[in-house]
């Protein structure tokens, strides 16, 4: 699965990449995380609040900084 | 020895060699201004930290937690009337862009997927120009005039803006992107007028804590400041009660909270300011621990606090090196501020305007910066200017702002901006003076 962190670079949203990662590293093998900090890349999700976060390509947060534990339960 | 790795070390240590061999100890006026400097982050830390930047920080944390953004950005989307739109592009900055960095994908948004250019626009003028952090410290250093003058100013003159994008740009097709703005729907955990009490309640607790002490002896203002710290506590308290009712503080904790401050309130009168940290302290440890809605106020208020005060002590220290406290010079002869930003004429004010759209900002440091410049003789018309055109427009948003909607478009929006600056600076220099 590949994970999409959207965010210009604020401190949220490098936060919650940190969080993705935290998250992914405790789930295991089979999972991508990739930031996406273009503004335009980011409109293409539709997305106008950041932080957010997409799996898949789908968008599943938006405006947030979702605890570790948060992404988990979206991934599983 | 490989010079093509080693040389910029070597210019390092030559430049660093020469700005020492050359260091300006001992001149008078290089002395001066490294005193200054530090008077001035002395006299910040005394006066602004903890009665108005703490609890402006909470404030806006509240913000960001409690008024659900997607309540606000439905004002803003494709199929929104136009007027409304406008009039919400034009006050929404208040509660959307509390940090600067929202303002440009809100900004991309509105444009691409919203209501369009000309309420996008008029976002982006008067965002960083009310949100809340920006106009508590600019009332509170610089006067309320400026304060409301910024506020007023920034709200009337995004409208302007707006509509002029729209109308010079009124025949330009463009391909608005297929996705549809995602936007959850808000949860509704409590009532919008119970989230706007307890917004209020904080906003006047800032506002009488800072109450300021009148020119006269009498009269409704000295009365308020004879009683300030009486309506503080009072208002205090009734916060300390709404966050047991509404928002789920245990009455214990409240009370853990309540009585150190209560006892320090009476132990001494005299010095508020330790009653009234004391409580911040307080909240900030019943709210830090919990997982729900407080919790994040607290995580939000201290991620501001975290972000804002490292840049705005290093925005007092330059600006105390190169301007000086009022009344003081720095660096810059007050003389040179004088000749380019003196007085209200039209020079004055459009040079303000067009030193502040390309300078940076970062967050809040325009205020030091511009104490320092008043102090020196700068006129209040300019100093208007350079707010307004200051923190909405910067060399780096620039070129984001190009990116999303062309060069030709961000020319345009950043001579409107140069000119509407200069123009309620003129209008302002004249009113107040």
């Amino acid at each position: 699965m590949k994970i999409q962190i959207l965010g210009t670079g604020c401190p949220k949203c490098k936060k919650l990449e940190e969080n993705a990662r935290a998250a992914v590293q405790a789930l295991g093998a089979g999972f991508e995380v990739e930031k996406v900090s273009d503004i335009n890349d980011i409109m293409s999700f539709g997305v106008m609040v950041t932080p957010a976060l997409a799996v898949d390509g789908d968008v599943k947060s938006t405006g947030k900084v979702l605890s570790v534990e948060e992404i988990a339960s979206l991934l599983k | 020895m490989s010079w093509r790795q080693e040389w910029k070390p070597l210019v390092i240590i030559v430049a660093v060699f020469l700005a020492a061999f050359y260091l300006p100890v001992g001149l008078p006026r290089f002395d001066g201004a490294v005193m200054e400097a530090f008077h001035l982050v002395k006299w910040y830390a005394r006066e602004h930290v903890v009665l108005c930047l703490l609890p402006a920080f909470l404030i806006a944390g509240a913000i960001a937690v409690f008024v659900k953004k997607e309540s606000v950005m439905k004002y803003l989307g494709a199929r929104a009337p136009k007027p409304l739109a406008y009039g919400v592009a034009s006050v929404s900055g208040s509660i959307l862009a509390v940090c600067s960095c929202t303002v440009l994908p809100l900004f991309a948004g509105i444009y691409r997927m919203g209501a369009g250019l000309g309420p996008a626009t008029a976002f982006l003028y008067s965002g960083p120009a009310i949100n809340v952090l920006a106009i508590i410290l600019t009332a509170r250093v610089l006067g309320p005039e400026l304060g409301i003058g910024r506020a007023v100013g920034a709200v009337a003159f995004s409208v302007v803006i707006g509509l002029l994008m729209h109308i010079i740009f009124r025949n330009e097709e463009f391909a608005k992107a297929d996705a549809q703005a995602t936007m959850p729907e808000p949860e509704v955990v409590r009532p919008l007028w119970q989230n706007g009490i307890y917004l209020a309640l904080m906003v006047m607790i800032l506002v009488f804590a800072n109450w300021g002490k009148p020119g006269e002896s009498h009269g409704f203002w000295a009365t308020v400041y004879s009683a300030k710290w009486v309506i503080t506590s009072v208002l205090a308290a009734g916060f300390g009660v709404l966050l047991t009712a509404w928002l789920g503080l245990r009455v214990a904790r409240l009370l853990m909270v309540a009585a150190p401050v209560a006892a320090l309130a009476l132990a001494v009168p005299q010095h508020p300011i330790l009653p009234f940290a004391a409580g911040i302290v307080g909240l900030g440890a019943v709210t830090s621990v919990r997982r729900d809605e407080l919790g994040e106020w607290f995580d939000s208020s201290w991620g501001f606090a975290k972000q804002i005060l490292p840049l705005l002590l290093l925005g007092v220290v330059v600006a105390g090196v190169l301007l000086g406290r009022p009344g003081h010079e720095g660096l810059i002869p007050s003389t040179w501020v004088i000749r380019a930003v003196g007085g209200n004429s039209v020079w004055s004010n459009l040079f303000a305007s067009i030193a502040g759209a390309f300078m940076y900002f970062a967050t809040l440091t325009e205020v030091p910066i511009l104490q320092g410049l008043i102090g020196s003789g700068m006129g209040k018309g300019p100093a208007l200017a350079l707010l307004l055109a200051g923190p909405a427009l910067s060399l780096p948003n620039m070129l984001v702002i190009r990116s999303i909607m062309g060069t030709k478009k961000t020319l345009v929006y950043i001579a409107l901006v140069v000119v509407m600056a200069t123009v309620s600076g003129m209008i302002f220099g004249a009113i107040v003076s």
